[in-house]
């Protein structure tokens, strides 16, 4: 164990050296790649029409070719979207309930909210405060588990309701007209949530804390060094370590795709801090509604 | 002083001797200061009229203003007439085109906004005898103010002065609940110009006119408005699309009816027939969307309302845990990024 440790400081400290621990896989990066593809494109086409009666909504809605060509971007974004969330549901079927795989639903490498979650929570915020020290995460932290489910029931609930306006009068078949008023508000609504979520919390909270600044790469390369590992998911690395399930490999991520990454994710983080701006103003500006 | 003879022959006074007008002149030299013709000699009717009108202290002169030069005066029908319909316009705003005389008696600049109406375009640029001039709607000779009660263009007056010509329209006026509450006396009943304007009135088929409705329907029926504005329709109509429901698509425009009037489009019993007009496949499930739905009155949609608390807490909740959340961490996570380590490094063995 002490070898080993010493080992890896070692290596650490030799950047020629540096080893790689698989965060990722490349069936998890390309559904995030289409998630934040299409959540890109929906926040865009949408968040106009939340704040329609904005100058700059109905100016953008003329530029992309006014609102015939706004709702056809939404939709096929909108359907891309739910065969990746299709996707990745049967994913976690066939491996969690077909395959038996373990670990899936519950335990250290799953996404389900555990004790843990709520213990870390508190450390965390002693640590805030310079009340304890910070606690060791495993895989998963607490925060990164609520990014996953505020996504998982934000595309569960905006997608229904979503289609329930896209088909309105079929969905009427089951359901009484006046939900499509609910419908409506809560499309909108919860799609702020997201946006406002994803452009102010996920962002800093991912990548422009000091730590992660200017942005951390993994979901772009999959890749995350065995210092990284070490420092912002100890108990991850201790549990690798004890079971000798640790793999690390000297390739380090391409260039190309370092570079990538970087311009996609600087893209998007601009992009995202616009429509922030705009939807925050034309929000307090409306008297919060 | 000078007058073209065979001018004034060939006008519509040709047959009659310069004494018949100018009265005060029987011999030569003639006096230093003869008295101003009156036209009113002959055309009684029309100086009577123009006795009561807003031109009688306007000009020294009220008739030549409009008819132009006094020795060479022709029919009204000759199309070189000042007053001949092609031509009223212009000579009306050879007074009311001018930027000053509207400042002055602080009306609108009608000769532009007529210029560029339905009407100016089909009389001026169409050249349409049918088309409205000026004279069509507030008269001739009797132009009277529009707060006078006998007023062509008086509040009351004006669905039948447009119903000279849109006879159709005025009819279904008066039968829908618009004109019934002006002839019951009600102040606030509105009339064609509050939602065509006077002057400007636009072509109704033209998609830019036909985006402004809804807001014209809004001046009075604010609350309405604003739950429409709320909804799908508006959103879409505010990005510009013009194939969404206005409140006239569902409302009609002249003969709009209450909802509690079964001839009514937005009557329940109705409401599948009108929201089918672009749904198709509406049925009566689908029809009890409410196209005014409020989410600030409890009372009438408290679904919608409970719906809409539930988020804004829900929104709240998260930003101001988040929020917090983010803000503390940044602090403290610029702390122990500091070059000696922080006080991490201590505080995690």
């Amino acid at each position: 164990m002490s070898a080993e440790a010493s080992q890896t400081g070692l290596t650490d400290q030799d950047n020629r050296n540096v080893r790689y621990h698989i965060r990722f896989s490349l069936w998890q990066r390309c559904l995030h790649a289409i998630l934040i593809s299409t959540f890109m494109c929906l926040a865009l086409t949408g968040m106009p029409l939340r704040f329609s009666s904005a100058s700059w909504a109905e100016r953008f809605a003329r530029a992309v070719g006014g609102f015939t060509a706004i709702l056809f971007f939404h939709k096929f974004c909108a359907a891309l979207l739910t065969l990746a969330f299709l996707g990745h549901l049967g994913d976690v079927f066939y491996r969690g309930v077909l395959k038996r795989q373990k670990g899936i639903f519950w335990g250290p490498n799953s996404l389900v909210p555990q004790l843990k979650d709520l213990k870390d929570l508190y450390g965390h915020i002693r640590w805030f405060l310079w009340l304890g020290p910070r606690p060791k995460f495993d895989r998963f932290a607490y925060w990164e588990k609520f990014d996953y489910w505020g996504v998982f029931w934000g595309m569960a609930i905006i997608g229904f309701s979503g289609y329930a306006l896209w088909f309105a009068p079929f969905f009427a078949k089951f359901m009484p007209g006046s939900w499509l008023n609910i419908a409506l508000l809560i499309h909108g609504e919860e799609a702020l949530l997201a946006v406002w979520f994803i452009f102010a919390i996920h962002f800093f909270n991912t990548h422009l804390r000091s730590g992660s600044f200017p942005m951390d790469l993994v979901m772009f390369t999959g890749l995350e060094t065995e210092k990284e590992l070490r420092e912002r998911r100890p108990e991850q690395y201790q549990r690798l370590l004890e079971e000798g399930k640790l793999q690390l490999s000297a390739v380090a991520p391409p260039r190309w795709l370092r570079i990538f990454g970087r311009t996609v994710g600087w893209m998007i983080i601009l992009a995202g801090f616009i429509l922030l701006w705009l939807t925050l103003t034309s929000f307090f500006r409306a008297g919060g509604t | 002083m000078y007058v073209d003879g065979a001018k004034q022959k060939a006008s519509v006074h040709g047959s009659l001797d310069c004494t018949n007008c100018h009265t005060s002149i029987t011999g030569y030299p003639h006096p230093e200061h003869p008295t101003a013709v009156n036209c009113g000699t002959c055309h009684s009717d029309e100086a009577k009229d123009l006795v009561e009108s807003v031109h009688a202290k306007a000009t020294a002169e009220p008739c030549l203003s409009c008819h132009g030069d006094p020795h060479a005066i022709v029919p009204v029908k000759d199309m070189q007439s000042p007053v001949f319909t092609l031509n009223i316009p212009q000579t009306c705003g050879s007074c009311h085109g001018n930027p000053e005389l509207a400042k002055k008696f602080s009306l609108a600049n009608v000769y532009s906004l007529y210029m560029d109406s339905i009407h100016g375009f089909a009389l001026t640029k169409d050249g349409l005898l049918v088309a409205a001039s000026c004279s069509s709607c507030h008269g001739t000779h009797k132009i009277l103010s529009h707060t006078n009660p006998q007023s062509r263009t008086y509040r009351t007056n004006i669905p039948a002065t447009c119903g000279s010509c849109h006879a159709g329209p005025e009819a279904q006026y008066f039968a829908g609940i618009h004109g019934q509450q002006l002839k019951a006396g009600n102040p606030q009943a509105p009339v064609c110009a509050d939602c065509h304007t006077a002057h400007g009135i636009a072509r109704v088929q033209g998609v830019s006119w036909q985006m402004k409705t809804s807001a014209t329907c809004g001046n009075c029926h604010k609350e309405n408005y604003a739950t429409y504005l709320d909804t799908f329709h508006a959103q879409i109509s505010a990005l510009g699309y013009a194939e969404t429901a206005r409140c006239w698509n569902c409302h009609r425009f002249h003969d709009i009816l209450p909802p509690s009037d079964p001839q009514s489009p937005v009557n329940q019993a109705n409401l599948v027939v009108t929201c089918g007009q672009c749904h198709l496949d509406a049925t009566r499930s689908f029809v009890s969307y409410h196209p005014h739905a409020n989410s600030r009155d409890r009372k009438s949609d408290p679904s919608l309302y409970f719906a809409a608390q539930f988020m804004n807490l829900l929104l709240l909740s998260i930003f101001c845990f988040f929020g917090l959340h983010t803000i503390l961490w940044f602090v403290r996570s610029a702390f122990a990024q500091r070059p000696d380590g922080g006080p991490e490094k201590g505080m995690s063995k």
